[in-house]
């Protein structure tokens, strides 16, 4: 795969220096750290050269060049600094800011601007324009993106980032020169779950973030590094909080995950965790929920844990568990002597003899070496947005074929659809299907099965039916593993790998719900699960942790109020099996704690102490117990190794995301995903913000 | 843009190709190579507007867009790229005054004032009866017939206020008029040849 690419020798500010063949003159300045001011170039997407502001001079040509649109060839002599190159930059940027409201003072891009950076480094001091400036009617871009279309310098990024990365070709350039506007056709919002990422790309205040509208300057935020959780991608993001408050959440580039974009929910969901939080214990009394301190909250649940027999307690962990707390309340169950356990609230059917039975294996990053991919069931838009991107990426750039099994959706990409039920697995596996000879053709063939197939009743069939055609087909081989599991839930892998799953004999999700209707579970403790039937746990004794008073917490009994994903350091494992780290951003509310310190606490109560007294501890027993957590820089597959297939009896399934915008507590509790749900029903619902 | 979505519950009939221009379109889009079908938006978008009482409603773009799978932003971009293209609806005769410096420097001002007058509507507007549509419009390429007046698909030259305004009148009368020269000269032969029209 490593081709030799030839280098070519160029002459930049009199510095000679070698470049890889095939580079643009703008790369080659790059190369050299010579900076290039840009607004329409951008390294994700296609090449547009009008904004005319990387003009370069090229020896032997008479005119400046725009040196994003140039190859680079050898012996080219580039002169980034002379007087000709000065001079056109400066008249380009009088003529860019002659269209330009001078408003900087009141655009929240002010601070963090492109075009006001460029203007104080390379523009012209003043305006020789005199006449009335342009102006143009605000577009209605929908609830996350506002407008400001007077300050549009029409660099189309958005256009082409709609057009080529979303692969939802909403936003265009409409009109002819001075007429030119960027608009959605009939000003219809903006329904890409990736929408987002246009407020980042502009160069300009033309497009910010409606919900994050006059509510801060840049230059005051404090900004962390950390990780989303809000599906199981694990992007990695940046958390820029002001005043204890979330403000707003950012990409951060990772190539290897998310590139430079972030989904909408990622970005836009933290107006949630303000609302509707839990800030302090409660206990149901007579009915009533009553507000307690903590010692009081621990002895009311410690009473009734010791009162039951260990058979009769079970423990289930949610969507955005992290994997300290999951790991102390398996400890904790174990010491109670209770097996039955599970972090699989769909109740999905995933082997965990070794970590690539249930990982994404291929990884994000090489989805753009696979020639052929088979989603089984899933609607990887909605469960995965930035996966998606990368699919669609590679469909259009690596030549990558999607065929797909299951309930149809629209993935953005051309896909074959084989049919919607999952009992043609069957035939693919067996060879009778048209589609099994295109996969034995295969070079690097890759399968993708969504949550919604494994969760389906027969999923148990549809995994190990997969595994066989994985084996069967060359899916692994050499250093290549196209088995891959998407996960929709940003704590599910990192239950999996501390096997917060049913003991020997211990029940799982659906078996405890089961249980707790006819009454055989008495005491059931949720760590943040609120996905699941909560008719089922109508008379058991519910403990409930999590951040937020959404479902599961208006049938507890005793509630714990935990920190939120941007309140705490704590590991998360993305769908490959990627173990990033969270770091605090804002502290929890009231008093509010961190999850693993409520379960050590309970341990205590309950007289089965946990031997952790810092995160520290609990990190270096993870790294001596699964070898995978001893180097997070490298992700630890463990052996392939066969599974004996089964046929696939009822292909039936159903997409486990309906509703992009709402999939756990923290979205829930969002008042701009409410709007989004809503957006998508009607778009012009919203239109009065 | 608000205005064609308004003009789109005003539409009676969906927009569609009859069978005839349904064969013409395939022809179209059979000349261009394979997976470069949607070249062909320009001469069906045209071909639509002909057939759509000369304008290009909300849904014969969605239309032509479904034919070629393009998305409708994509050729909502085209229709308004290219001024030819009316986004709007028009009266049955569309009157574009050129009023480029050639024109101009002949005489266009009054026969666009002629034209404003007798039809009692301003540029860009269409009168109460659906006839005529009045736009000024960039160079019509008969600049050494200038004043030129396009009327849908025929050039009037060498006008002035009074032929404008016989020409208005003959249409509105329903008279059928003769295009090319007012003043009978021959395509573009110098003013003072003798050339009549009929020798030519």
């Amino acid at each position: 795969m490593t081709e030799e690419i030839k280098k070519i020798q160029v002459i930049i500010d009199d510095k000679e220096i070698d470049v890889p063949e095939g580079v643009t003159v703008l790369q080659a300045c790059e190369i050299a750290e010579q900076e290039i001011p840009v607004f329409c170039y951008h390294s994700k997407l296609s090449i547009a050269g009008n904004c005319r502001m990387c003009l370069v001079q090229v020896e032997g040509k008479r005119n400046p060049i725009a040196s994003c649109a140039m190859q680079a060839s050898h012996g080219m002599k580039i002169s980034t600094k002379s007087e000709m190159v000065t001079k056109a930059r400066k008249g380009n940027l009088e003529f860019l800011l002659i269209n330009h409201p001078l408003d900087c003072p009141v655009c929240d891009q002010g601070g963090e601007c492109d075009l006001q950076d460029i203007t104080m480094a390379y523009g012209p001091s003043s305006s020789r324009f005199k006449d009335n400036k342009r102006a143009v009617k605000n577009k209605n871009f929908g609830p996350l993106i506002k407008t400001e279309m007077t300050r549009c310098i029409h660099c189309t990024r958005c256009v082409r980032f709609a057009t080529e990365v979303a692969g939802a070709e909403e936003v265009g350039a409409f009109g002819r020169g001075e007429d030119m506007e960027i608009s959605s056709y009939l000003e219809q919002a903006v329904t890409s779950e990736l929408s987002g990422n246009m407020i980042d790309l502009c160069p300009v205040g033309a497009l910010t973030s409606k919900p994050y509208a006059f509510k801060a300057r840049s230059w005051e935020l404090t900004p962390t590094n950390s990780i989303d959780v809000m599906d199981a991608v694990g992007s990695n993001i940046r958390v820029d909080s002001k005043n204890n408050e979330v403000m707003r959440i950012l990409p951060i580039a990772n190539e290897a995950v998310n590139e430079e974009w972030l989904s909408d929910k990622a970005r836009f969901s933290y107006d949630g965790l303000m609302t509707q939080r839990l800030d302090r214990p409660y206990i149901r009394q007579d009915g009533k929920l009553k507000a307690v301190e903590w010692h009081e909250a621990f002895i009311f649940a410690a009473k009734e844990i010791k009162k039951h027999n260990a058979d009769e307690i079970a423990a289930l962990s949610g969507d955005l568990a992290d994997v300290e707390s999951q790991f102390c309340l398996k400890e904790l169950m174990d010491k109670i002597g209770s097996l039955h356990r599970d972090c699989r609230q769909d109740g999905a059917f995933l082997p965990m003899d070794e970590r690539c039975d249930y990982l994404f294996n291929t990884t994000i990053e090489s989805i753009e070496q696979a020639d052929h991919c088979l989603i089984v069931g899933s609607n990887v838009r909605l469960e995965a947005p930035i996966i998606n991107a990368r699919i669609r990426k590679s469909t259009l750039h690596h030549g990558l074929k999607v065929a797909y099994v299951g309930p149809s959706a629209d993935l953005t990409y051309k896909t074959e659809s084989l049919g919607d039920k999952l009992s043609i697995l069957n035939k693919i596996l067996s060879g009778s299907h048209a589609y099994a000879k295109t996969l034995k053709e295969a070079k690097n063939p890759m399968i993708i099965i969504g949550q919604g197939a494994l969760a389906s009743p027969d999923g148990e069939g549809i995994y190990k039916t997969c595994r066989a055609i994985a084996d069967k087909y060359g899916f692994v081989h050499d250093d290549w593993n196209g088995f891959n599991i998407l996960h929709t839930a940003a704590g599910r892998v990192g239950g999996l790998d501390i096997g917060f799953t049913p003991g020997e004999k211990g029940k799982d999700t659906r078996k405890i719900l089961q249980a707790a209707e006819r009454n055989e579970i008495k005491v059931v403790y949720l760590l943040g699960a609120d996905e699941i039937d909560e008719d089922a746990l109508k008379n058991t004794f519910v403990i409930y942790q999590g951040s937020h008073g959404d479902k599961a917490a208006h049938i507890a009994n005793v509630i714990f109020p935990a920190a939120a994903y941007t309140e705490k350091e704590a590991l998360y494992v993305n769908t490959e099996g990627r173990i990033q780290q969270t770091r605090r951003a804002v502290f929890p509310p009231g008093e509010a704690k961190e999850d693993w310190k409520i379960i050590r606490a309970l341990s205590e109560i309950l007289h089965k102490k946990l031997p952790y007294d810092t995160r520290k501890d609990i990190l270096s027993k993870l790294a001596k117990t699964y070898p995978a957590y001893k180097d997070f820089s490298r992700i630890e597959k463990g052996q392939w190794h066969e599974i004996k297939a089964i046929e696939v009896r009822r292909g039936m399934m159903t997409l486990p995301i309906n509703n992009y915008y709402q999939t756990n507590p923290v979205a829930r509790a969002s008042v701009t995903m409410a709007k989004c749900t809503v957006g998508k029903k009607d778009s012009k619902s919203w239109e009065k913000d | 843009m608000t205005q064609s979505s308004k003009y789109n519950s005003v539409q009676r009939k969906k927009f569609y190709f009859s069978q005839p221009l349904m064969d013409k379109a395939k022809k179209i889009i059979a000349q261009y190579p394979e997976g470069r079908e949607r070249s062909a938006i320009l001469p069906l978008l045209e071909m639509a507007q002909r057939h759509n009482g000369g304008w290009l409603s909300p849904d014969a773009l969605e239309y032509v867009g479904d034919m070629l799978s393009l998305p409708i932003t994509r050729v909502w971009e085209i229709a308004t790229f290219y001024t030819m293209f009316n986004t709007q609806p028009v009266g049955k005769f569309h009157i574009q005054v050129c009023g480029t410096p050639p024109c101009y420097l002949c005489g266009s001002k009054e026969v666009k004032r002629a034209c404003q007058k007798w039809l009692g509507i301003k540029v860009g507007e269409t009168t109460d009866d659906k006839m005529f549509t009045l736009t000024e419009v960039e160079c019509l390429g008969a600049c050494a017939n200038a004043p030129v007046v396009q009327i849908n698909d025929d050039y009037f030259e060498d006008l002035n206020a009074e032929s404008i305004e016989k020409i208005l009148q003959d249409l509105a009368d329903g008279k059928k008029i003769e295009s090319g020269s007012m003043t009978g000269r021959t395509g573009s032969a110098p003013l003072n040849t003798k050339i009549r029209k009929k020798d030519a």
